[in-house]
């Protein structure tokens, strides 16, 4: 808790307030608590009370529980992750709190439910400890069924009154939860929230409060990254897709099946992971661009058909939402190793678009940017979230969505003669007709994987292969300059630059922050255009002495990350070095700044 | 960051201006039916003597009988020598990868109810590499025609054996002949759900056009098994259906009732040559009327509200 030191005291209390900038609380128990509910809720108050929130959690991959976590940073100020240490930790078990306690600030606030956990005195120095019997408690309050279910809303209430939350807008979010089902199980979560609320903590704790956030012109929304990407696609204006279930992907799924019939798409669920992208591509074929996505093994599934998109020019937007890999993997933990799959994978040159969301709010709107990238380059685009940024919750500016929500819908009006593959044209992209389109000329194109002529039909010309070859490589290279100048985070000279990409970008922002406050001279770039890469990285990469890329993936044979590894190919750059692991977390902003200054020590 | 770099764009119809257009295009009303010369496309590359020219043959004919328009049709194919026919045929195409037709043909024909999509492959594409999706396609009942060009053989790759050579048959994966059992097409069909099944020879002109206009008539996943000779690579593999090498071409027996499920799988269990026609046919609703019922709840329930307006339904309930 960054707190300052100004201390107020409420008329008609005797406790101390203490006012904050901002809290890292982080609760853990089983999955079956539902302790993400508790984040949720913080994370949604957060957003109506215009403060900045990032979440952070971990969930078993196995459906019948297992140890959980959900970590929750509230700031008044801008929040860029979800915070290396906790301020609190609430946990609810014995193995929560020894598996947990080391994540706690030193002096940090243990709440800990004493019907199961029994405190360590080695622990007991370090950290503030104060235990509630958390269960017992709730049990009690709703009336002794002798079930602790709603010891998650009971720890609300608790955390509603340590940190003197607005109960008005707390109430009114339990009740739009639990509301219009069984009006008992309103009543009941209020109950274990009151009884949280006004459980006496007898001066065992101060009450804290947060400043202030600034005032923001619009609306809040709060959601993860996977619905900010999936109402992205609903806005771009995408009304067909395709998909196989599987984490951490499946919600982006789930979501565009409920959604899409209101707006007369839908959304397929196929028997894999090829057909899936087949179906995609055949409704983007049918005149409007569809999606497909997948995580892990699916995206693997999804190749050759992702050739064929490449090399029939057809539009198409693939999400992949990575998680741990190679196979089957780390389902529900975060890694960034799916770049080189993305932007290289499949047999032959297969030039494609691959974009990296790099936060919650940025998912909403590159999912729109890739709609608008595969049209107008009539090219696959790929985005390549994270298991991270899929799960997070953020706080966000509502979007204008008038302004925003796109009509993509195909024209049919007939055309006098057409060649899909016209290499006279001055852009060299692509342009298709939607079946259903009259040609006057009578003569109709077919798209294929063949090599192929500007209509479409097979060729074994050597020489129009190179001249296809280089069309489809081309026009990604057109697509270059129309992204915007990357700016660095920080001046645009230094001793460090840190190169980010993904859900990286947080963490590294705040790293450069924390550097520069004690004088280092560091700063970063978030690159979102990860294929084609945007021009003039070199002119960036000239002002600072070295360069590292931090990424979630392994260094490889050759010593660099993925990315890292394709920056070196591109530049010849040798100041290019990568940071990197595979522990399945996101960043710490303290890792990275370890990392970066051992690193900088060391000589190339 | 809620800037969007790439904005939208209304696209640039197609290569070739508009403005200069040479050619006029007629009015709706004056259009006559099109003549084979129109939907003919590239010569075909079959070899001389393949039984795959008679279903180009005969597709062309149901184009022009029914007085269907280019624009009206979808051909789509997976890969092998069958496969190759959206080449041959003028109207929009697509020639997709091997085993996958079936998938890329659904999702035009689910979000393109106007058109009627007609796929085209071999025994290996479909029952193989396929295999999957020619299930679920079909037990999904999701409106299309599909016609595998069986030839118990893989032609493409110069003959291997494939998943409906017969026992014994000698090709160049099995040199003592072929040791596995080989899948039923018609059995396949049924037990997975398939609407419309239907079997016939490219040995019959007369009876493939029926098959094929009855299969695009009707309202679901419409199966035919066509058998086409691989003069090639499989010669005479079906001489015992046609009459003019000494076979015998058995039509399905009249009485037989193709609403009956297991008739119809006792008709798939007759020794070669078997009966040819319709075997089964039932009327379930189809997948693409069933999605449109889901779409119609909610446009009745949001009649009158613009797309953002909608999706603002769902921002609302996020703050
Ligand atoms: C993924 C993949 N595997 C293998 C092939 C090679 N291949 C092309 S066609 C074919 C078999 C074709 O047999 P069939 O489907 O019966 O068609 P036919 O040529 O007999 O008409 C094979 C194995 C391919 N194109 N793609
Ligand atoms: S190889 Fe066989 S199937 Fe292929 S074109 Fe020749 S005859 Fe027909
Ligand atoms: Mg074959």
């Amino acid at each position: 808790m960054s707190d300052s030191a100004s201390t107020a005291t409420p008329a008609g209390s005797a406790s101390k307030v203490l006012k904050i900038e901002e809290a890292v609380i982080r609760i853990a128990g089983n999955s079956q608590d539902g302790i993400q509910a508790i984040g949720g809720f913080l994370a949604r108050l957060a957003g109506r009370s215009e403060q900045e929130v990032m979440t952070f959690m971990t969930i078993p991959s196995t459906i019948s529980g297992g140890p959980s976590i959900f970590q929750v940073r509230i700031g008044s100020g801008e929040v860029l992750s979800a915070g290396d240490e906790a301020d609190m930790l609430i946990c609810f078990y014995q193995h929560s709190y020894e598996e947990h306690i080391t994540s706690l600030k030193l002096g940090g606030i243990v709440l800990y439910d004493a019907d199961h956990v029994t405190p360590k005195p080695e622990w007991e120095e370090n950290y503030r400890h104060v235990g509630v019997n958390i269960s017992s408690l709730t049990v009690e309050a709703v009336g002794g069924t002798g079930r602790d279910k709603g010891k998650n809303i009971f720890s609300l209430g608790l955390l509603a009154k340590i940190f003197d939350l607005n109960i008005p807008k707390l109430t009114k979010l339990i009740e739009e939860r639990f509301g219009g089902k069984d009006p008992t199980v309103v009543q009941n979560a209020l109950t274990c929230f009151n009884a949280g609320y006004s459980h006496s903590f007898e001066n065992l704790l101060k009450t804290y409060q947060f400043y202030d956030a600034e005032k923001k012109d619009k609306h809040q929304v709060v959601m993860n990254g996977n619905e900010a990407l999936a109402y992205g696609l609903i806005a771009a204006g995408v009304r067909f897709g395709a998909g196989y279930p599987i984490t951490p992907w499946s919600d982006i799924m789930e979501l565009l099946r409920r959604e899409l019939p209101k707006y007369g798409g839908s959304f397929i669920q196929t028997e894999d992971e090829i057909a899936a992208i087949s179906m995609a591509i055949g409704a983007s074929y049918g005149g409007r661009v569809a999606v497909t996505g997948s995580s892990g093994p699916g995206i693997s599934l999804k190749t050759e058909a992702l050739g064929w998109a490449s090399m029939a020019e057809i539009p198409l937007v693939i999400v992949d939402v990575q998680r741990g890999g190679p196979s089957t993997g780390m389902p529900t933990s975060v890694e960034q190793s799916d770049l080189n799959i993305c932007c290289f994978g499949g047999h032959g040159d297969s030039p494609r678009v691959v974009i990296a969301p790099a936060s919650v709010e940025d998912a909403f709107y590159t999912a729109i940017e890739a709609v608008n990238i595969a049209r107008k380059y009539s090219t696959p685009v790929i985005i390549l979230t994270d298991q991270a940024i899929a799960t997070r919750i953020e706080a966000f500016e509502e979007p204008d969505l008038e302004k925003i929500c796109q009509d993509i819908s195909p024209d049919f009006t007939p055309v006098a003669e057409h060649k899909p593959y016209d290499l006279s044209v001055g852009d060299g992209v692509t342009r298709h007709i939607a079946p259903g389109t009259r040609v006057g000329s009578g003569k109709y194109p077919v798209v294929t994987g063949l090599e192929h002529d500007e209509m479409g039909h097979p060729t074994g010309s050597p020489k129009l292969h190179v001249q296809m070859t280089a069309k489809r490589r081309n026009k990604l290279r057109k697509l270059a300059w129309d992204f915007p100048k990357v700016k660095t985070y920080g001046p645009n000279e230094g001793q460090i630059l840190l190169v980010g990409w993904g859900s990286s970008e947080g963490p590294i922002r705040e790293a450069v922050d924390r550097a520069r406050a004690v004088g280092e001279a560091i700063s970063s770039v978030n690159l979102k255009y990860i294929n084609p890469l945007p021009n003039g990285l070199e002119e960036i990469f000239r002002g600072f002495r070295h360069v590292f890329v931090v990424e979630l993936n392994d260094e490889g044979l050759y010593g660099y990350g993925q990315l890292a590894a394709v920056l070196r190919a591109r530049y010849c750059e040798p100041k290019i070095r990568g940071i990197t692991k595979t522990d399945g977390l996101t960043w710490k902003v303290k890792e990275i700044l370890d990392r970066a200054r051992t690193l900088a020590s060391q000589q190339v | 960051m809620s800037d969007i770099a790439i904005p939208f764009a209304p696209l640039p119809r197609t290569g070739i201006g508009l403005s200069d257009a040479l050619v006029t295009i007629p009015l709706e009303s004056d259009r006559k039916g099109l003549t084979k010369k129109e939907v003919a496309a590239d010569h075909p590359t079959w070899c001389p003597g393949c039984g795959d020219f008679s279903v180009l043959a005969l597709y062309f004919k149901l184009i022009e009988k029914r007085k269907i328009w280019h624009e009206k049709i979808t051909t789509v194919a997976g890969i092998g020598c069958s496969s190759r026919f959206p080449y041959f045929v003028q109207a929009h195409g697509a020639h997709y990868i091997h085993g996958r037709a079936l998938p890329f043909a659904s999702g035009i024909s689910l979000s393109r109810p106007d058109l009627h999509v007609f796929v085209f492959g071999g025994d290996g594409d479909a029952f193989s590499i396929g295999g999957n999706h020619f299930s679920h396609t079909a037990r999904k009942n999701i409106k299309m025609t599909y016609c595998v060009m069986d030839n118990w053989v893989y032609g493409l790759t110069k003959k291997q054996t494939s998943p409906t050579s017969p026992l014994g048959f000698k090709s160049k994966t099995d040199q003592w002949g072929a040791v596995d059992y080989p899948i039923n097409p018609m059995k396949q069909a049924i037990a997975a759900g398939a609407t419309f099944v239907a079997r016939t020879t490219h040995t019959n002109p007369n009876h493939v056009l029926q098959m094929m206009e009855a299969a695009m008539d009707h309202d679901g996943f419409s199966f035919i098994e066509c058998l086409s000779e691989c003069v090639e690579f499989y010669e005479g593999a079906f001489d015992s259906s046609n009459p003019r090498k000494g076979g015998a071409f058995n039509l399905v027996p009249a009485d037989h009732d193709v609403t009956d499920e297991f008739a119809a799988y006792k008709l798939a269990d007759q020794p070669f040559p078997g009966s040819f026609g319709i075997f089964y046919q039932s009327t379930k609703p189809t997948k693409n009327a069933k999605e449109a019922e889901i779409n119609k709840s909610y446009s009745d329930k949001f009649k009158g509200l613009k797309d953002w307006e909608i999706l603002k339904k769902n921002f609302d309930k996020l703050k």
